[in-house]
């Protein structure tokens, strides 16, 4: 009994730091019909974008309350920084080019973020140790165990994406955002520049990427230059379940991936080292019944 | 505000969809383009509205060459609506209107980011535009209904209002009866004029005769991409190259 509680706490933490790189996916794809598999290395650069500040930057001892806005700056900062490029140098040149090469670009571009920064950023060849603020303290209740830094991810991550979903209701830009999501041409002819709402798209996905870096790292206390990659996958899964284009979906989708990866590592056969195996199991059953995902519209083919 | 397609040629591979048109929208007029299926009406409004760009000879605005780029041509008062609807399905009717003013809508980053009172005030502003335009075309103020649910003949003068919004000085409208009943044409056709009194000049695409020569100060007449005949409606009716191009020569009336 003690073990599920555990387990679906670390579920719920899992999720919610899954959604906040999984809402980069959908919303990308939602504008521009791209998988940017490089979205998991824009998490993953946020986080030693944060961990570098630390390091290298700030002075050892600081509180928590000092220390973790600045690393949130400096992870966002990063993140942000990387996927404006990204979209500028890779991506826009290839805007009217047949939508396979921006898909092989992305996942070169994610290779190239790894590679650069296992190979320059000093011993990022080994997983470094997140820097410990905030990490030491817990709820305990009996034995079950919550750090309150799932407590922090599993609250700051549903209030992003309601903020998300705010925004993109609510605004101008997210206006912007919707017409080009529906029609892109006819967007155009009402004087919306397509450059700058796809930019921007980017940079409401790398700010949610870089906060959950800093989430992420603090939680789990080290980082490595392949967590973009294994957590975006886990992301973009949780984008597909959830009904890609759909923020909430991406929410939704993330928790029940990081509950079935959690639950299934501890219950299911195979254990923790299968657990993979079930994500996509899940993942599979869905796209059986559901293709469009759960909360998807599925795609109108326009004449 | 003139807008001139000067010489355009479109050819997609061994298809010439244009062959060197030349069109004059003079101010203040409404102006028919009429012709076959196939003639190349909807690719001349593609044209004059920046969505492509001619293979060769240029479409000026005011004078100046416009670049193959819808949003400065709307920015410029060249607006159009589409022959098979194409408003933002899943926004409100209000919203698509809205969607059509962004062009005059100044967009100051750190205001709309943080939605402050100028922000507020310039929404304010387009949102009671959009009413207004809402109004203008016969349609609910309010604004709420999703744009796919209202009626055929709504959703064609939703269009119309979304393209109204953006202020433009042309208003381009490709088949804008297209499916309508008698009473919804004859509606569309007051509307077209109460557009026209307000200063603006409207170009329409049109299969129904009757309804160009009743209602237009020109009209073109586009047969298999060139401009066979353009003039005043009474001497276009007469032409016998356009009734030739409409009914066809028989060994007889030869």
């Amino acid at each position: 009994m003690a073990t599920l509680a555990q387990q679906i706490v670390n579920g719920l933490v899992l999720g919610a730091l899954i959604g906040l790189i999984a809402l980069g996916y959908t919303m990308v794809y939602g504008i521009i019909k791209l998988i940017n598999f490089a979205h998991g290395e824009v998490f993953m650069v946020g986080a030693f974008g944060a961990h570098f500040t630390s390091a290298y930057l700030l002075p050892d001892a600081m509180p928590w309350y000092a220390a973790l806005p600045v690393l949130c700056v400096a992870a966002v900062a990063v993140s942000v920084t990387v996927a404006v490029l990204m979209e500028r140098l890779a991506y826009r040149p290839l805007r009217d080019a047949h939508s396979l090469a921006p898909l092989i670009t992305a996942l070169g571009v994610s290779i190239l973020l790894q590679e650069v920064v296992r190979v320059f950023y000093p011993g990022a060849t080994a997983p470094l140790p997140f820097p410990r603020v905030f990490v030491d303290s817990q709820l305990t209740a009996g034995s079950l165990i919550v750090q309150w830094t799932g407590v922090l991810a599993v609250a700051v991550s549903p209030l992003l994406a309601a903020a998300l979903h705010w925004y993109v209701e609510r605004s101008r830009l997210g206006r912007a955002m919707r017409a080009v999501a529906e029609d892109p041409d006819t967007a155009r002819l009402m004087g919306i520049d397509l450059n700058r709402v796809i930019l921007a798209t980017f940079v409401l996905g790398a700010v949610l990427a870089g906060l959950g870096a800093v989430l992420y790292g603090i939680h789990y206390g080290q980082i490595d230059t392949t967590m973009g990659f294994q957590n975006g996958i886990f992301a973009f899964t949780a984008a597909v379940l959830g009904g890609i284009g759909s923020i909430r979906g991406a929410m939704l989708g993330a928790f029940c991936i990081g509950m079935v990866k959690s639950l299934a590592g501890q219950y299911a056969w195979g254990g923790a080292q299968y657990d993979y195996v079930w994500v996509f199991v899940l993942l599979i059953l869905v796209l059986m019944f559901r293709p469009q995902g759960f909360l998807g519209r599925l795609e109108r083919v326009r004449a | 505000m003139t807008l001139i397609a000067e010489n355009v040629s479109m050819a997609f591979g061994g298809l010439v969809a244009l062959d060197d048109v030349t069109l004059t929208v003079p101010d203040r007029a409404i102006i028919g383009l009429i012709g076959p299926n196939g003639a190349g009406k909807t690719t001349l409004f593609n044209c004059l509205t920046g969505l492509y760009a001619p293979t060769s000879g240029r479409v000026l605005l005011d004078g100046r060459p416009l670049e193959a780029d819808p949003a400065e041509a709307a920015r410029h008062g060249v607006a159009r609506t589409f022959q098979n609807i194409r408003l933002f399905s899943g926004m409100s009717a209000l919203e698509n209107v809205l969607v059509g003013r962004h062009t005059r809508i100044k967009q100051g980053l750190m205001s709309a980011l943080f939605h402050g009172p100028a922000f507020r005030r310039s929404e304010a502003e387009a949102v009671e535009r959009a009413r207004a335009e809402l109004a203008f075309v016969g349609l609910d103020p309010a604004g709420d209904t999703p744009a796919r649910s209202l009626s055929y003949g709504d959703q064609r003068r939703l269009e119309i209002a979304r393209a109204l919004a953006g202020d433009p000085a042309v208003l381009m409208l490709d088949e804008p009866t297209a499916g309508m009943n008698g009473s919804e044409t004859t509606a569309i056709r007051t509307l077209i004029g109460a557009i026209r009194d307000r200063g603006i000049t409207v170009v329409v695409i049109e299969h129904d005769t009757k309804f160009i020569f009743s209602l237009c100060d020109h009209v073109h007449v586009l047969v298999r991409g060139r401009m066979l005949v353009s003039g005043p409606p009474e001497a276009v009716r007469t032409d016998p190259r356009v009734i030739e191009a409409y009914l066809g020569t028989t060994e007889c009336s030869k």
